[in-house]
């Protein structure tokens, strides 16, 4: 009896399709990534049908559903430089090494008295801590200088590098910074309304309120 | 893996010629797939996808360097309570007993459902809103272009006529509801409104109304 032969094929294949595909969809997650960062709190923003792309340069208090406030700047010298100037006013020495490691972080929402432990936990031990939220009441209106003490670094930043571009006569398109609120949903209203006074008495009136963009047209 | 040729040893033969070693051109790729993968999947789990929205809003300065006495043509007043509760009240405010022996206001509930706070802007909007209609209309029709469309529709909700909705709140309102007013607000294209503390008088009855 004849055996039957079965055909030998190659048991590999071509990878290289599928390899393009891959690298091409690693470029893009990457160029595209922004890396999500572990904020102190999850707050729940209510939804709305506003599509309007929050601004890049912002100084952003977040509102827990306690009512808790919590302040984040994004540039990294910036928030240096207001760390000093913050350091300054309520006498509290921070080192370089401490305002390096506040620059990296994200949102905070414990007092400058407790901020040079908060700075020098680990990323862990600072998910895990309780933050008390900032004082923004008249007495000890400490988010009320840092909003201050942001804003005029942040000025003064965009002011050497306009010069920069200047002298070097490139384009500079001045963005000025921005105020967001993002206050989870559950939030008691007066608590926000704290905060907007808060702003209000530092003459800025303008917000950006965060929401969630709300699925399906009313 | 790597072979190293030793070759032989001495006993080289005379038909022996030099000949490159064939080897497949074909490079294992199982390594590198995972690599890829193995980025891929990193960058998909720790990018975040959608930016934040926001809306933008103007907050009034502090009332007080401003007259006490602001004559609004044209307003509705929304109250916020704890419980989700919405009262709104008509034109301006009245305390039972005023001087110019008005009838006191009274507060009226309404929600925020599609026949509820919705329905009543719709309502009271109407008159803008059927000017705002009319300049879709004209330019859809090509016969204004955008520039003056936008501002045409902004001095319609700019009218001096035109609805005015103030947003008060109390102590135990919650942050959603005032969002999703303002929400509300700004589909159906109301261009006047504005969150304000609210007034004693107002709380007062706001207490009794919702007991």
């Amino acid at each position: 009896m004849p055996k039957i032969k079965m055909p030998k094929s190659n048991p590999s294949l071509d990878m290289t399709p599928m390899v393009d595909l891959a690298f091409l969809l690693v470029t893009f997650f990457m160029l595209t990534a922004s890396a999500r960062v572990s904020e102190p709190v999850v707050v729940d923003t209510p939804s709305s049908n506003s599509d309007k792309l929050l601004p890049e340069n912002v100084i952003l208090v977040t509102i827990d559903d306690k009512g808790k406030a919590y302040y984040n700047i994004n540039n990294y010298d910036v928030r240096i430089k207001t760390l000093e100037r913050m350091g300054a006013q309520y006498k509290v020495d921070f080192n370089e090494k401490e305002k390096k490691e506040f620059a990296k972080m994200t949102s905070f929402g414990v007092p400058i008295e407790t901020l040079k432990q908060y700075i020098n936990m680990d990323e862990n031990g600072r998910l895990a801590a309780k933050s008390p939220g900032i004082p923004l009441d008249s007495l000890n209106n400490q988010l009320g200088d840092w909003i201050q003490f942001g804003r005029i670094e942040a000025a003064k930043q965009a002011k050497t590098q306009k010069d920069k571009a200047e002298k070097a006569s490139r384009a500079f398109k001045y963005e000025p910074i921005r105020f967001a609120i993002k206050a989870d949903g559950k939030a008691n209203y007066i608590n926000v309304k704290q905060v907007i006074k808060v702003f209000t008495d530092k003459e800025i009136y303008r917000f950006n309120l965060i929401t969630n963009l709300e699925k399906g047209n009313e | 893996m790597a072979e190293v040729n030793t070759g032989d040893g001495g006993g080289h033969g005379k038909h022996e010629k030099k000949r490159a070693k064939k080897s497949s051109t074909r490079i294992d790729m199982t390594p590198m797939v995972d690599l890829a993968f193995l980025l891929l999947t990193f960058f998909v789990l720790t990018s975040t996808f959608s930016k934040p929205k926001a809306m933008e809003i103007n907050f009034p300065a502090d009332s007080k360097d401003r007259s006490k006495d602001q004559k609004v043509n044209n307003a509705i007043t929304f109250i916020m309570t704890k419980d989700n509760g919405v009262f709104y009240y008509n034109g301006e405010f009245y305390p039972p007993n005023n001087k110019d022996a008005k009838p006191p206001t009274e507060l009226t509930k309404t929600d925020f459902s599609k026949e509820g706070i919705h329905k009543l802007l719709l309502d009271r909007y109407k008159p803008t809103l059927d000017a705002i209609a009319i300049l879709d209309k004209r330019f859809k029709s090509k016969e204004i272009v955008d520039t003056t469309y936008k501002r045409l529709i902004n001095l319609e909700k700019g009218n001096k006529d035109a609805l005015t909705v103030l947003i008060k709140a109390d102590d135990k309102a919650i942050y959603k509801n005032v969002i999703d007013l303002i929400d509300e607000l700004n589909v159906c294209l109301v261009g006047k409104y504005a969150v304000v503390d609210m007034m004693p008088t107002e709380l007062e009855l706001l207490n009794i109304t919702n007991k």
